[in-house]
């Protein structure tokens, strides 16, 4: 069945391990780069700001931005740094746990 | 314990080049790096994504698996997947993998830490769905990765590179609007000389319009009130082309405006910086061999102002000859004699760059953005507030943090800090160089207590 998210494997391929986002179970290309893998199955907001509360998404996708924050097995991480692992409880980054000024 | 010779932060093209000339000159050397693999972003996963991907990234992406197979040389410590949190002028840096800290000292230090993308402050830039037209890139090399229904915005060739790689993924962008007015290419023409010393980039250039043209890609000129639409993701992207008022639906937003080094290591140093106004950045100081103000630190690559892939290597050549000869294992006129060609070939890279800055500049509405824009990401503060500071009198961006904690999130200023000096500069009428920028501290990333209580000395001291 094809979905029709934003983004898309142009050649999916090898093993895919079950990692639990939010709740829901997905399953992601074991290895793969994580914010990207959550990307292709249609996650669309990572985290909440610690100001507004407006959602956040990767921008960057190389370390530098941390809007791609993510609570992986109860310690926040960029899922842009990230390599999906099977079993992984993932939720979004919880605003109090945003670093901030 | 964990001495090496030659210790480098950074496994880009200008890392990965220091690090095999290093060893080949018999200096023992470890390359530090935050990814999994060597390629640093612009060869990003080259090892896996060069022969899978190589028809749509190109052939100028395949030069880089060579050089990641470098790295994988036998004198050559190589520790990927570490994250620098601090590096000091004495050649110390302390570091975690998996959370795990360390700490390793090279007795000469290189910072090779390549360049972030400018900052793109547009009204809905922090919607999901919006990101930058590299992160768009990292994630087609890194993971064949596309965006189905994506508008390409802003200034810069990084736009035509990637738009032509996304046609030959078969998932063309909707459109490329685009900031430059065309009097910046005019002005620009006074640089032509350069640019045809530097051939190949605007060979490069033709060849992408061609591509764009042949896969009807619409481009829109002299775009200007770009504003991405949108109240929990983006939409579209409006603007005013044309003298018309557009709007392109769409899912994701990538936006560029050329990039600037990234000086977080350089700046927690307290090495010397200046400002560089062809480049629109600050640039820590160095000279033709990357030595910096601090004898024992070394800058090369995009970190130490932007040249880009192949005069990064260059560079990254030239500051490990210069080691070596300060460490004793050559001789000044080896170092010299083989530098010179290395210095020959940067100036070639070289030659095209005042053309291509003065085609593609950062536009407009980004060097002074509206008041209701938000320009520091992480604490949602925005163009109006910085203004409201310098009417208050802040003066400079380490003031704009107590005036209103810009800068003070996690990304520690990496993509406020310029937007905040221009504003600040605009407001005071300073020069940037005047206005400053902000003062970095360690760590350089966040990190836990428990990471920084485990902390233990290099265990590597076998090599």
């Amino acid at each position: 069945m094809k979905k029709d998210f934003p983004f898309q494997e142009i050649d999916p391929d090898g093993p895919r391990v079950a990692v639990r986002f939010d709740g829901a179970v997905y399953d992601l290309p074991e290895g793969a780069n994580l914010a990207a893998a959550l990307l292709v199955a249609g996650v669309r907001a990572f985290r909440a700001t610690p100001i507004s509360g407006a959602p956040r998404a990767p921008f960057c996708m190389m370390g530098a931005c941390y809007d791609c924050l993510v609570r992986i097995d109860g310690v926040v991480r960029q899922a842009c740094m990230t390599r999906v692992q099977a079993g992984m409880e993932i939720e979004r980054a919880p605003a109090r746990e945003v670093p901030h000024g | 314990m964990g001495d090496v010779d030659f210790l480098i932060i950074g496994a880009g093209p200008a890392g990965m080049a220091a690090a095999a000339q290093a060893a080949r000159l018999g200096m023992s050397t470890a390359i530090l790096d935050e990814q999994p693999a060597p390629g640093g972003q612009i060869y990003r996963g080259v090892e896996v994504a060069g022969p899978v991907r190589g028809r749509i990234l190109g052939k100028d992406f395949l030069n880089g698996v060579q050089l990641a197979q470098g790295v994988r040389h036998a004198g050559i410590r190589y520790i990927p997947g570490a994250t620098v949190w601090k590096a000091e002028a004495g050649g110390s840096v302390a570091y975690s993998v998996e959370g795990a800290a360390r700490t390793i000292r090279g007795r000469r230090l290189l910072l090779a830490t390549g360049a972030l993308e400018r900052p793109v402050p547009l009204p809905g830039w922090t919607l999901p769905g919006v990101m930058t037209v590299g992160a768009a890139q990292i994630l087609l090399k890194q993971s064949g990765v596309v965006p189905r229904r994506a508008v390409i915005a802003g200034s810069g060739p990084l736009l035509y590179l990637v738009a032509a790689q996304m046609v030959r993924a078969g998932r063309p962008p909707l459109a490329l609007v685009e900031t430059p007015e065309r009097r910046d290419l005019l002005r620009a023409l006074r640089h032509l000389g350069g640019a045809l010393r530097g051939w190949r980039y605007m060979a490069k250039g033709v060849g992408w319009f061609a591509e764009l043209a042949r896969a009807g890609v619409p481009r829109y000129r002299s775009a200007t009130e770009l504003r991405i639409e949108g109240t929990d993701k983006a939409e579209a992207l409006s603007f005013v082309a044309g003298g018309r008022n557009r709007c392109i639906a769409c899912e994701t937003v990538l936006l560029h405006e050329g990039v600037v080094p990234n000086t977080q290591a350089s700046r927690a140093m307290n090495l010397p910086h200046h400002w560089d106004a062809g480049q629109r950045c600050f640039v820590p100081d160095h000279d033709v061999w990357g030595q910096t103000a601090e004898p024992r630190v070394y800058v090369a690559g995009d970190g130490a102002g932007i040249g880009g892939a192949q005069a990064a290597e260059q560079a990254g050549c030239l500051a490990a000859l210069h080691a070596a000869a300060a460490l004793g294992h050559i001789g000044n006129d080896e170092r010299d004699r083989r530098g010179a060609r290395h210095l020959r070939r940067l100036a070639r890279e070289m030659a095209a760059r005042p053309f291509l800055e003065a085609a593609y500049p950062p536009g407009m509405q980004t060097r002074a953005p509206a008041d209701d824009t938000i320009v520091c990401r992480c604490e949602e503060v925005t163009a109006g507030d910085i203004r409201r500071h310098a009417a208050l009198g802040c003066r400079g961006p380490n003031q704009a943090k107590a005036f209103g904690r810009a800068g003070m999130g996690p990304c520690q200023g990496r993509y406020c800090g310029l937007t905040v000096t221009g504003l600040l500069a605009a407001q005071t009428g300073q020069t940037p160089a005047e206005t400053g920028y902000y003062r970095i501290r360690p760590p350089l990333k966040p990190i836990t207590v428990a990471e920084l209580a485990a902390l233990e000395p290099d265990p590597g001291e076998n090599t």
